[in-house]
């Protein structure tokens, strides 16, 4: 009765969403509840020389103002930084204070400097205005390239030169000596657009103190509370974990910008329980502009060195990464070990050195977004690849099959310390080839061309690492935090189940998805299973939801927990069907004895587990109730084909795509619409870092240019082709379920087939590369420097 | 927003009367640009004078040869208006790419030529169309309403009650969008009225202007080929994140070909 994994069952949570019934942070109100408006900086970079409170204090409906002074007299902690990177040298980054409320300096324009309280938000933020904060500016540097240099203004005392850490990975000397042997080499210099994550859901969080009981809860928009939990009560608020409940409700949306630990979190819980009431904080567009952790951000020198034949010899990386003006949660792994790790790609490249220099500067922290790491990564290397066809007057899809790593080298260790458990790359390459009939480019272009428009096609062979893991790899590697999930599968009396899981769902489906793994795995009707998660007080320690992990970590947990459920179960059918246990078979729910037509039911045996009249209550206790913990032995590594088109006008610089094809092996698809569902949203954010998306700071004063959608521009459905999504799938070869996650691939194979789409279809301007986004006017930009030589200017 | 008064303006003479007591009053059109405004603590108006209850302001009507379009009509019904659509189809169009579904039913055209936002479209066709300016006090020609950036011809308490275009020969708008706000980076107003021919260029400038050279090329020979090789002088002209002078001079040229091939 395995019918309902590979089945598009309609989405079981829309019907809340889509009718408003959903039950977000800041649609909870809780009794005697007030409300926080954050006074944020203005300037990126400035000494706080006085915060006087006493005028606002006196405004209408105020409870309470409260500073960076007050968070120091109560013994606040600074936000935690999750991963320890080592620089060259063995030594230990740089990790600066992380004060949840300003002290004595601020760092970028958003950095909370203090909080007003009131009965009103309105109050609020009416008496914010009375707050007299005397700010002296400094100067700011917001180009981490920049910040590097000498005489740049220097954020933090502990860090010398802006530099959190100075870090390697490969063997040099092996990438020089490859490099002094090469035919050919190709080269490019690119920056990696910083992106502002834009959750439907802006950040909300309301805290709540019980001053009989002790206890405090915190309602917020997270990815994962119980990381939270940890965090916030171990590191910044001294509660002890029995003290501290952590809910996150629905949740809009997160893409990872909803992953850390916030300060404001962290202040209304703190506050509550000053004030003695429920304190809400709900994030206005632009406060999310400024105080969610924004994405990517790299300026990278890339070199491949090939043989005659286009074989990849060597490749050498140097990055500066930009963290932006504090350590956000995950930061620090993002460019280290979730990039440079991924710079084989899907290729067999012998040896590969990356240096990354890490950087404070004064702009909002920097940290995982959607494919984290990932994404820079097979832009870099995708891109690379197009320049090395160029180099070597290959085709761009010849240059990729000469360089595949082959079906049959799997497991595959690659020279950056992963090992590839299973993948088909060519496979996925002539599935996309015939889907998006690269064989009639030819004619598009030319019909294209008759319309004034450039056409250009572009192919991404990406791969990606998801599940990350195991716990003691990753610990061995800085991670200050174990990487395995848990799941509960609970039985009831009447054979309903409800299934709790340590991730977290906020627009992935989970519901539907994990309910739909658990009805094929016990053979009962998905409508008697609810899948609960987000409430630290009702599930074990769970880890949450981002790297494309929920299914891959957190589906194996519950199927761990269904395991141990039917093995209980069994016994307990041997002892009421009077055989042993042996004999007892279990098919389709039913636990039968073998060869006869003697029979349970799961609710039969759920129902003598709670009712234990008869009962093998020596041996076997009551109750059918089971938790897993599953710590995975190897990351998943889904990998795919994207192929990209173009058009541009070439009058104007605008690009449009007009076509574009997704062939990904995700492994095993549970439920088919929701991975399209998933790659669909994958994509167009991919195509909003490649042709839309990119935060600007003032070069000169650090101000935020790009804070509201006046000028930060998402892709939209009018900016969109229909998409033709499919698959070609190898199953992970060490979780049950032979999943490998799709959450992510959209993002990461997407940019690098836009980009190399785009610069094709320039490529008769003698146009060899465009940073992203391609605006219109960098593409008319480009075109017009190549129509009028330098020496006309 | 901070705290003001309202009030809802029951016919136009309420509504000035209300306006000229209170220079710190703001009258409220479709809102689209006040109440953002508002939200972000970026006005603090004394009172708001809303225009929405006051019925004779809406409405689209035939003159003769003139289409003549109530101030509180908002841009969907023009964008989807018969009569137009059959007078000044231009019109329709330009109503059509203003802004998001949301913004085009409840902004209306007697807002935006009053703010006069120097990205805003209807300037450009108001300009352009040689429109003429209808308030509760006078008739103000196009070349003399839109005075410089957010200012208009208005004086306190004037307020605008319709706006009457004639009926050109040929008109055409293109309008190259922000792709993130979809105002008009560069919008090119081009109509051909007998021998007489503007070109109103929206976003480019510091308010809505006309573009002389493109005029009188196009007076000579109305065709696309007449301004290809025209260069706008970036001097002046709107630099910012998404787009450079010399690009929206560029794009002017660019743009008023375009429109010239809309014309038909």
């Amino acid at each position: 009765m395995a019918t309902m994994i590979g089945t598009s069952v309609k989405r079981r949570e829309d019907a809340k969403f889509l009718t408003g019934r959903g039950n977000y942070t800041d649609d909870i109100n809780r009794p005697g509840q007030v409300h926080a408006y954050i006074i944020r900086s203005p300037h990126a970079h400035a000494t706080l020389a006085s915060v006087k409170t006493d005028k606002a204090a006196k405004r209408p409906g105020v409870v309470a103002v409260l500073t960076g002074a007050d968070t120091a007299a109560d013994g606040i902690g600074g936000l935690p930084c999750g991963w320890l990177i080592h620089n060259k040298d063995g030594s230990p980054m740089v990790e600066p204070p992380h004060p949840p409320l300003a002290q004595g300096k601020v760092r970028h324009v958003g950095d909370p400097v203090a909080v007003v309280i009131a009965e009103t938000y309105a109050q609020a933020r009416d008496a914010a205005e009375h707050v007299e904060i005397d700010y002296k500016a400094l100067p700011a540097v917001s180009d981490a390239s920049k910040a590097i240099e000498r005489g740049a203004p220097q954020l933090h005392d502990e860090a010398k030169g802006n530099l959190c850490y100075d870090w390697h990975l490969g063997d040099k000397a092996a990438v020089d000596a490859a490099f002094a042997k090469a035919a050919k080499v190709a080269k490019i210099d690119l920056i990696n657009n910083r992106l502002i994550p834009n959750a439907m859901e802006p950040r909300a969080a309301l805290g709540e103190f019980n001053r009989a009981t002790g206890e405090y809860t915190l309602y917020t928009t997270s990815q994962n509370p119980h990381v939270i939990r940890l965090l916030m009560g171990a590191h910044v608020l001294h509660v002890a974990e029995s003290k501290l409940r952590v809910i996150a409700p629905d949740v809009g949306g997160g893409f990872g910008s909803k992953i850390y630990h916030y300060a404001e979190e962290a202040i209304v819980t703190w506050a509550a329980a000053k004030v003695n009431r429920p304190v809400k904080w709900t994030a206005e567009r632009s406060e999310s502009f400024m105080s969610d952790a924004q994405g990517r951000d790299h300026a990278t020198h890339g070199e491949l060195a090939l043989d005659k034949d286009g074989k990849f010899l060597a490749l050498r990386v140097s990055t500066v990464a930009n963290l932006g003006g504090y350590l956000s949660t995950f930061s620090t792994t993002i460019p280290t070990w979730l990039y440079a790790t991924l710079l084989a790609g899907v290729y067999t490249t012998p040896v590969i050195y990356c240096e990354v220099k890490a950087v404070f500067t004064n702009t909002v922290p920097v940290d995982a977004y959607r494919g984290a790491g990932r994404p820079e990564a097979s832009y870099l290397l995708e891109r690379l690849v197009d320049i090395a066809a160029n180099v070597c007057g290959l085709d761009r899809a010849e240059i990729r099959k000469r360089n595949f790593i082959p079906k049959t080298a799997f497991p595959y260790q690659t020279p950056v310390a992963l090992q590839y458990d299973s993948g088909d790359y060519p496979g996925c390459l002539e599935t996309a080839v015939k889907a998006s009939d690269y064989a009639g480019y030819d004619k598009r272009r030319a019909a294209s061309e008759k319309a004034g428009k450039l056409r250009g096609i572009g192919i991404s062979t990406y791969i990606e690492a998801c599940g990350i893991a195991p716990s003691a790899v990753v610990g061995s590697l800085g991670a200050r935090a174990g990487l395995y999930e848990v799941g509960t599968v609970r039985v009831h009396p009447t054979g309903t189940i409800s299934v709790l899981t340590g991730t977290h769902s906020h627009g992935q489906g989970h519901e539907t998805t994990f309910a739909q793994v658990v009805a094929d795995a016990l053979g009962v009707p998905m409508e008697s299973i609810e899948v609960v998660h987000g409430d630290t007080a009702m599930i074990p320690f769970g880890m949450g939801t981002y790297g494309s992990r929920s299914l891959a970590v957190g589906g194996s947990a519950i199927l761990k927990a269904v395991d141990k459920i039917v093995a209980k179960s069994k016994k307990i059918a041997a002892h009421l069907l009077e055989a042993a246990e042996a004999d007892i078979e279990f098919k389709d729910g039913v636990f039968s004895v073998a060869g006869t037509d003697r029979s349970k039911t799961l609710g039969e045996i759920a129902l003598a587990a709670y009712v234990p009249h008869n009962y093998p209550i020596e041996t076997v206790e009551p109750g059918l109730d089971e938790t897993a913990f599953y710590d995975p032995k190897n990351f998943t590594f889904p990998a795919g084909t994207h192929i990209c088109e173009v058009e541009v006008d070439p009058q104007t610089g605008v690009v449009t795509v007009e076509k574009f094809t997704a062939v990904d092996d995700v492994g095993r698809v549970i439920n088919p619409m929701i991975v399209e569902g998933q790659v669909h949203g994958g994509v167009v954010q991919g195509i909003g870092q490649a042709l839309y998306e990119g935060c600007v700071y003032d070069p000169k004063t650090g101000q935020l240019l790009t804070g509201s959608m006046m000028d930060y521009c998402m892709p939209r459905a009018d900016n969109l082709p229909a998409f033709s999504v499919g698959h070609h799938t190898t199953l992970c070869t060490h979780n049950q379920l032979g999943v490998k996650g799709c959450g992510e691939v959209g993002a990461i194979g997407s940019p690098p087939a836009v980009m190399n789409a785009v610069v094709d279809a320039l490529k008769p301007y003698g146009i060899t590369h465009l940073d992203m986004p391609a605006t219109p006017e960098r593409v008319w930009r480009a075109i017009h420097s190549a129509r009028q030589p330098r020496a006309a200017e | 927003m901070y705290n003001f008064e309202y009030s809802r303006a029951k016919s136009v003479a309420d509504a000035a009367k209300a306006a000229s007591g209170d220079a710190e009053a703001k009258l409220l059109a479709g809102g689209m640009t006040l109440i953002p405004t508002l939200k972000q603590r970026l006005a603090k108006p004394t009172a708001l004078i809303d225009l929405n209850g006051i019925a004779d302001l809406a409405g689209i009507k035939r003159d003769g040869n003139n289409l003549v379009i109530g101030a509180m009509t908002r841009h969907a019904e023009v964008a989807r208006s018969k009569d137009v659509k059959a007078v000044i189809p231009a019109l329709a169009h330009l109503a059509e790419m203003i802004g998001d579904p949301a913004v085009r039913n409840r902004g209306t055209i007697g807002g935006s030529i009053a703010n006069h936002d120097p990205a805003a479209d209807y300037p450009a066709g108001v300009l352009g169309l040689n429109a003429t300016v209808i308030t509760n006090k006078r008739q103000i020609k196009a070349d003399d309403f839109f005075t410089g950036m957010f200012a208009t011809a208005l004086q306190d308490g004037e307020i605008i009650t319709a706006v009457s275009f004639p009926k050109p020969d040929k008109a055409g708008y293109m309008k190259f969008k922000n792709p993130a706000s979809r105002y008009a980076i560069v919008g090119v107003f081009v109509a051909k009225t007998g021998n007489d021919v503007r070109v109103a260029v929206t976003g480019a400038g510091a308010g809505v202007f006309r573009a002389k050279d493109l005029e009188s090329a196009l007076t000579k020979s109305f065709l696309p080929t007449a301004v290809e090789g025209i260069k706008i002088a970036a001097d002046g002209l709107n630099s910012d994140i998404h787009a450079s002078a010399e690009y929206r001079a560029h794009l002017i040229t660019v743009m008023a070909k375009r429109a010239v091939v809309a014309c038909g």
